[in-house]
C-alpha cells in the first residue's frame, strides 16, 4: 500500500473572520451602515424638505426614548396587538384545525378564508369606527380583521398536509381518531401553524397600525401623525424607523424559537 | 345529505354566506351592514360614474407600472439571494425585515416625499409586493436540483445560457406563486395608501362614502376591489397551473 | 483457464501514454478542510475502453468522475484529456447523470439536442443529429415527449443520448443505472455494451453494483475509502461474444465478482 502522502494542502476553511467576526456578519453590518450613511447624505442635500437626516431622526429617537414617550407609545399599541393575536391564534388554530379534519367544515369556510386572505380587507376598517368605536375594541377588531384569515388558513393547510404515511401508521396500530389527532396529526402540523402565528403576528401588527393612523391615534400612530402636522419630520421618522426596527426583531425572534423548537434539522442550514 | 354537499364544488358555500349577508342586511342587523343586493345595485352605479373610471384608470396604471417594477427588482433580487452566497447573507436579511414589517407605518414618509398622486402609488406597490417576489423566487432557485446545474455547466453553458436556458424555467413555478402573492399585497397596499390619502382619486370616495354613511356605496367599492384581487391572483393561478406539470417531475 | 488476476499493487499509468484518453496524476481532493476524499490518484483510461471505479461509499468514485468532468476542482493534482491539461468542462468529454437532470419542461427531442443548443449549432442540423441517437437508444416515437411522461428508465435513454450526441472523446457515466429498476438495468447493460460497440467510444463508469462493473468493463479501478485511493486494478477477462444470459453464469465473471467481493468487504462498516 502506498505511504500516505500526508496533508500539507488544507483547504481555506469556509468560515474566516475578519477584525473578530465572521465575513457574513461583516458584511450585513456594512451594508447597514451604507443604508444609515446613504440617508444622512440624503438629508442633507435633501432631497426633500420632508426628508430629515439619519443623525436627526436618531436624536429625535433618543430624546423620545429618555423621556418616556416612546414605550408609553408602544405600550398603547401592543395593548390591541397581543389582544388581537391571541384572539385570532385561539380562535382561528382551533377552526383551521377543524377544517383541516372535517371534510364539511371545509367546504364551509375555506372559500370565504380565502377571500378574505386574498382581499383587501384593510378596505373595512374606516367602517370598523362606526360599529365600534375608537377605543380599544376597534383596534382589536382591525387586528383581528387582518391576522385571523392567514392563521386560519395555515392551520388549516398544516393539518391537511399531515404526513399521511404517519396517520396510516397510527391506524395501523389501532389508534382512536382521538389519538390519532393528539399524538400524530397536531404534533406534525406544529411548524406550519406555528410560522402561521408568525405570519399573523406580522400582519396584526400591520392592523394596529393602520387603526392608529385611520381611526384615532394612539401609541405609534398617535407619534407618527402628531409629529407630521407640526412638521417636526425627523421625530415622524424616528417612530417609523422604531416600528420598522421592533418589527424586525420580533419576527426574527419568533423565526429563531420555531428554528430551535420545531425544526432543529434546518439550524445552520441558510 | 353530507356526502352530496361534499360533491358540490367549496366555492358554493360563498353562496350560502351571500345569502346571509342579505338576510343579515334586510333584516337591519347592523347599520353598517346593507343588504347584499342593494350593494350590487351600488356597484352598477358606481361602475358608471366618470369620475371613479378615473380615478380607477389612473390608480390601474399606477398598478402596473408598479407590478412591472417590482416583478422585475424582485426576480433580479431572488436570483442574486440564489445564486450569491453574499448577496443571500445581505440582501436576504433586508428582504426578510421587508418583507415582514408593517409596510402601512411607512406609507405616510412616502406621501410626505411623493405627495398624493400616482408616484406614490407606484412606490407603495413597489415597496409591498418586491420582498415577497424576491422570496419566492429565492427559494425556487434554492431548490433547482443540483445536478441540473451541474448538467448545463456539463455542456460548458455559459452563465448567462444556464440562467435563461436553465434555471429561470427551473424556478418559473415558484416566481409565479411569488408574482401571485405579491399582486394581492400590491392591491393592499393601494388600499392602505388610498385610505391615508383620502383626498384625492379612490381614497376620496372612501373618504366620502364613510362620512357620509354611505355604507351601500362603500361596500361597492369595497367589493370591487376585492373583485379585482381575486381575478388577477386567479389568472396568476392559471398560468401556475399550467407549469404545475413540470414541477412534479422535479428529480 | 485462469482467473482474471488482481493486481494488488498500484498501477502507475499516468505516464503519458497516447494510448490514454484520460489521466488523473497525483489528484487529491479535500472537502472542507476536514473530508480527505482523494488521496494522490494515479490513473490512465485507456482510449476505446470502458472502465470502472468500484467501492464502498465514501471511495471518492464519483467525486473523481466529477473532477475528471471538470464539475468540481481538485485541491491539487492534474487532470489531462488527450494528454492536455483541463481545467473545467470542456467538449471532449459528455457526462451522463445518475439523476437524469432533464429540463422538465423540454421535450425529449429538445433535452438530446441540449448540449448542441448550447454551443451554437442551427435548430434544423441538431434536431437531425438527435433524432439519430433518439433512434440509437430505441426511443424512436417519443420525441415529443416531457420527461414526466416517461419512465425512468426512458429518462436515462435520454441522457445517454444526449451525451452521445455531442460527439465526446470520453462517456462520463455517474452510476447511471442505481435509478432504474432491476429488470431494466440489466437490459441497460446489455443495450450500453452493444451502443458502445458500434461508437468506439472511450467511457469511464462509476457504479456501486459489482456484478454491473463486472459484466461492462474491460477494467476495474478498485477504489478504498477513507480516504480515497486505488487499491486494486482488475481485468476481467470474459469473453463478449457469448449470450448476455451465459455470460452471467460464466465461471470466470462469477469468480471475479467473488474476488472482488472479498477485497472490498473488508471496509464495510
Amino acid at each position: 500500500m502506498s505511504t500516505d502522502t500526508s496533508t500539507e494542502l488544507a483547504p481555506i476553511a469556509k468560515s474566516e473572520k475578519i477584525l473578530g467576526i465572521y465575513y457574513l456578519t461583516f458584511y450585513r453590518i456594512l451594508s447597514i451602515l451604507a443604508v444609515f450613511a446613504l440617508w444622512e447624505v440624503g438629508g442633507r442635500v435633501p432631497i426633500s424638505p420632508a426628508f430629515p437626516t439619519f443623525s436627526a431622526t436618531m436624536s429625535a429617537l433618543f430624546e423620545m426614548i429618555f423621556d418616556g414617550r416612546m414605550f408609553l407609545a408602544f405600550f398603547e399599541t401592543l395593548k390591541p396587538l397581543a389582544l388581537g393575536v391571541t384572539i385570532s391564534a385561539v380562535v382561528g388554530v382551533f377552526l383551521g384545525v377543524s377544517m383541516g379534519l372535517n371534510r364539511l367544515f371545509q367546504w364551509f369556510w375555506e372559500p370565504i378564508w380565502v377571500v378574505l386572505q386574498a382581499s383587501p380587507v384593510a378596505a373595512l376598517i374606516p367602517l370598523i369606527t362606526y360599529a365600534y368605536g375608537i377605543g380599544l375594541t376597534a383596534k382589536t377588531v382591525a387586528v383581528i380583521m387582518l391576522a385571523a384569515p392567514i392563521i386560519v388558513l395555515n392551520s388549516y393547510k398544516a393539518v391537511r398536509h399531515a404526513s399521511p404515511s404517519l396517520i396510516q401508521m397510527c391506524r395501523s396500530f389501532q389508534g382512536s381518531r382521538l389519538q390519532e389527532i393528539r399524538l400524530v396529526i397536531v404534533p406534525n402540523a406544529a411548524p406550519v401553524i406555528f410560522a402561521g402565528l408568525r405570519l399573523g403576528v406580522a400582519a396584526g401588527f400591520i392592523g394596529v397600525i393602520l387603526a392608529e393612523l385611520l381611526i384615532t391615534p394612539t401609541g405609534i400612530g398617535d407619534l407618527i401623525t402628531y409629529h407630521r402636522s407640526v412638521a417636526e419630520y425627523n421625530y415622524m421618522y424616528a417612530a417609523v424607523f422604531t416600528v420598522i426596527l421592533f418589527s424586525a426583531v420580533m419576527v426574527g425572534m419568533l423565526e429563531t424559537a420555531e428554528i430551535k423548537y420545531f425544526r432543529p434539522e434546518k439550524k445552520k442550514s441558510k | 345529505m353530507l356526502e352530496f354537499i361534499k360533491r358540490i364544488p367549496p366555492v358554493f358555500s360563498l353562496l350560502i354566506w351571500i345569502t346571509l349577508w342579505e338576510i343579515a342586511g334586510q333584516l337591519k342587523l347592523a347599520f353598517i351592514l346593507p343588504p347584499f343586493s342593494s350593494v350590487v345595485g351600488q356597484l352598477f352605479v358606481l361602475i358608471a360614474r366618470p369620475d371613479f373610471q378615473a380615478a380607477a384608470l389612473m390608480t390601474f396604471k399606477a398598478f402596473v407600472i408598479g407590478m412591472t417594477i417590482c416583478v422585475v427588482l424582485g426576480i433580479t433580487f431572488g436570483f442574486m439571494m440564489g445564486t450569491s452566497k453574499v448577496a443571500n447573507n445581505v440582501l436576504g436579511m433586508w428582504v426578510n425585515i421587508f418583507a415582514s414589517a408593517p409596510l402601512s407605518s411607512l406609507v405616510p414618509v412616502l406621501m410626505l416625499l411623493f405627495g398624493l398622486g400616482q408616484t406614490t402609488i407606484i412606490v407603495t406597490v413597489v415597496l409591498f409586493s418586491t420582498w415577497i417576489i424576491a422570496l419566492d423566487t429565492y427559494a425556487g432557485v434554492h431548490h433547482i436540483s443540483p445536478s441540473l446545474k451541474e448538467m448545463g455547466r456539463s455542456f460548458q453553458a455559459t452563465r448567462w445560457q444556464l440562467l435563461t436556458k436553465v434555471l429561470f424555467w427551473a424556478a418559473l413555478p415558484e416566481i409565479l406563486a411569488g408574482c401571485r402573492l405579491g399582486l394581492i399585497r400590491a392591491v393592499k397596499g393601494i388600499v392602505i395608501g388610498q385610505l391615508l390619502v383620502s383626498v384625492v382619486a379612490l381614497g376620496r370616495f372612501f373618504r366620502t362614502f364613510s362620512d357620509n354613511f354611505q355604507f351601500e356605496e362603500f361596500w361597492a367599492l369595497t367589493i370591487i376591489l376585492f373583485i379585482f384581487a381575486l381575478t388577477f391572483s386567479a389568472s396568476i393561478g392559471w398560468l401556475e397551473h399550467k407549469v404545475e406539470y413540470y414541477a412534479k417531475t422535479r428529480i | 483457464m485462469s482467473n482474471a488476476t488482481a493486481t494488488s499493487t498500484l498501477q502507475d499509468a499516468a505516464s503519458g501514454d497516447p494510448d490514454n484518453v484520460a489521466e488523473v496524476r497525483d489528484l487529491t481532493k479535500f472537502y472542507d478542510s476536514d473530508i480527505h476524499a482523494l488521496s494522490s490518484i494515479n490513473l490512465g483510461f485507456p482510449r476505446g475502453q470502458m472502465t470502472t471505479l468500484l467501492g464502498p461509499s465514501g471511495c471518492g468514485k464519483t467525486t473523481m468522475l466529477k473532477i475528471i468532468a471538470g464539475l468540481l476542482e481538485p485541491t491539487s493534482g492534474q487532470v489531462l484529456i488527450n494528454g492536455k491539461e483541463v481545467v473545467g468542462p470542456g467538449s471532449e468529454r459528455a457526462f451522463v447523470f445518475q439523476d437524469f437532470a432533464l429540463l422538465p419542461w423540454a421535450t425529449a427531442l429538445r433535452n438530446v439536442a441540449f448540449g448542441l443548443e448550447l454551443n451554437g449549432t442551427s435548430k434544423a442540423e441538431r434536431e437531425e443529429k438527435a433524432r439519430h441517437y433518439i433512434d440509437e437508444v430505441g426511443l424512436t416515437g417519443f420525441e415529443d415527449k416531457y420527461p414526466h411522461e416517461l419512465s425512468g428508465g426512458m429518462r436515462q435513454r435520454v441522457g445517454l443520448a444526449r451525451a452521445l450526441v455531442v460527439n465526446a472523446d470520453v462517456l462520463l457515466m455517474d452510476e447511471p443505472f442505481s435509478a432504474v429498476d432491476e429488470q431494466n438495468r440489466r437490459k441497460f447493460q446489455e443495450d450500453l455494451l452493444r451502443l458502445l460497440a458500434g461508437e468506439n467510444k472511450s467511457v469511464i463508469f462509476v457504479t456501486h453494483s459489482i456484478e454491473e462493473a463486472v459484466y461492462v468493463s474491460d477494467q476495474i479501478v478498485l477504489l478504498s475509502p477513507r480516504p480515497g485511493r486505488v487499491h486494486s486494478i482488475i481485468r476481467p477477462e470474459i469473453s463478449r461474444d457469448a449470450e448476455p444470459d451465459a455470460i452471467r453464469r460464466d465461471k470466470n465473471y462469477l469468480d471475479t465478482i467473488e474476488e472482488i467481493w472479498s477485497e472490498l468487504r473488508k471496509y464495510l462498516d
